[in-house]
């Protein structure tokens, strides 16, 4: 809508109010969502709950991603419609360029620490 | 202001020259804020990939298992995440135009962050003292980066925050007042995000290592 006022050229504007704002009840349900989204992975590493390692980090970086998510809607007040769509912008682009950054990281190097000759072998070479 | 050529009977080109119209004041600041935060979250994924590469050459030194106290650091977990619940609280206080209510739960939340930082430096002090410094291992260098890049964001904020707290006790809840507290909620919050992801991969995997 305010695309619109733009391509008009009229003189009402709504800018300042495109910020969108959280009540009482989103900040409470955002803070028992996190605390529930804290508790368990924190439980399940110190007891220990899973049967094996490899599942319970699987499901403690779930819970991440999912905390995370919690916190940018509740907290940070993400939508599709503040500022025009261009935070959600922002937003996407930023989110490719970690996976990008992240995943080329770790990928690069743990081929390369796979690839190279191991310490006591390069010292048996003289 | 715009000015118009009006189209002539000849089929001469139309131009406009067109300035862009006036804005109020700071009406771009909290997308400019945000794009700070997201240039601000490449530092993070940078260093959570440095660390994701480096996080596992001990040196034959210390690992998170031998270094990390779990209960310690979901106490901080939790100091951080009251601390953001409380700051949810100013700003909704802050828009009901209460000031004293909006100042004493700013000042919960700073107290909140300094107990974050106190318990943090504690966690640093221990470790340095057992002689797991930056300079022991790969690991703890990546270590001391990433969480330590936190922890100066948190003591940033925390400096913004007191600044803020000034600020409103000398002009009130004015709109240049509400929009700094708008940025610095953004900003807290932003922090709050960033240490999810600090104590799953850090320590949580660290220890499950």
């Amino acid at each position: 809508m305010n695309t619109d006022t733009h391509a008009a050229g009229a003189d009402d504007h709504h800018h300042g109010d495109s910020h969108a704002h959280g009540t009482f009840s989103t900040y409470m349900l955002g803070f028992v969502l996190s605390v529930v989204l804290t508790a368990i992975p924190f439980w399940l590493v110190m007891s220990g709950a899973l049967p094996s390692k490899q599942i319970t980090a699987l499901v403690i970086m779930a819970f991440a991603v999912v905390q995370i998510v919690v916190h940018m809607i509740y907290f940070l007040h993400m939508n599709t419609t503040s500022e025009n769509g261009w935070s959600m912008m922002a937003l996407i682009f930023t989110i490719v360029m970690v996976v990008i950054a992240l995943s080329g990281s770790l990928w690069v190097m743990s081929h390369l620490n796979s690839n190279m000759m191991p310490m006591h072998q390069m010292s048996g070479m003289k | 202001m715009t000015i118009a050529v009006n189209p002539s009977q000849t089929g001469e080109p139309v131009f406009y020259v067109a300035d862009e119209h006036p804005h109020p004041e700071g009406w771009s600041t909290s997308l400019g804020f945000w794009i700070y935060l997201m240039s601000d979250c490449l530092i993070f994924a940078i260093l959570f990939a440095t660390f994701g590469v480096l996080g596992g050459n001990y040196a034959a030194g210390p690992a998170p298992k031998d270094l990390f106290d779990l209960n310690l650091v979901a106490v901080n977990t939790s100091m951080l995440l009251l601390s953001s619940i409380t700051y949810g609280f100013a700003m909704l206080t802050m828009q009901q135009n209460k000031v004293a209510q909006t100042q004493v739960w700013l000042a919960i939340t700073g107290l909140f962050g300094l107990a974050f930082i106190g318990i943090e430096l504690t966690e640093f002090a221990h470790m340095i003292h057992e002689g797991a410094t930056p300079q022991r291992s790969a690991f703890l260098s990546a270590f001391f980066t990433l969480v330590g890049t936190h922890g100066l964001h948190v003591s940033c904020g925390l400096i913004w925050l007191v600044t803020l707290m000034v600020q409103v006790q000398k002009f009130g809840l004015i709109e240049a007042n509400r929009r700094r507290l708008m940025c610095l909620s953004m900003f807290w919050h932003f922090l709050d995000v960033v240490w999810i992801g600090v104590f799953t991969f850090v320590y949580l995997l660290g220890v499950l290592r």
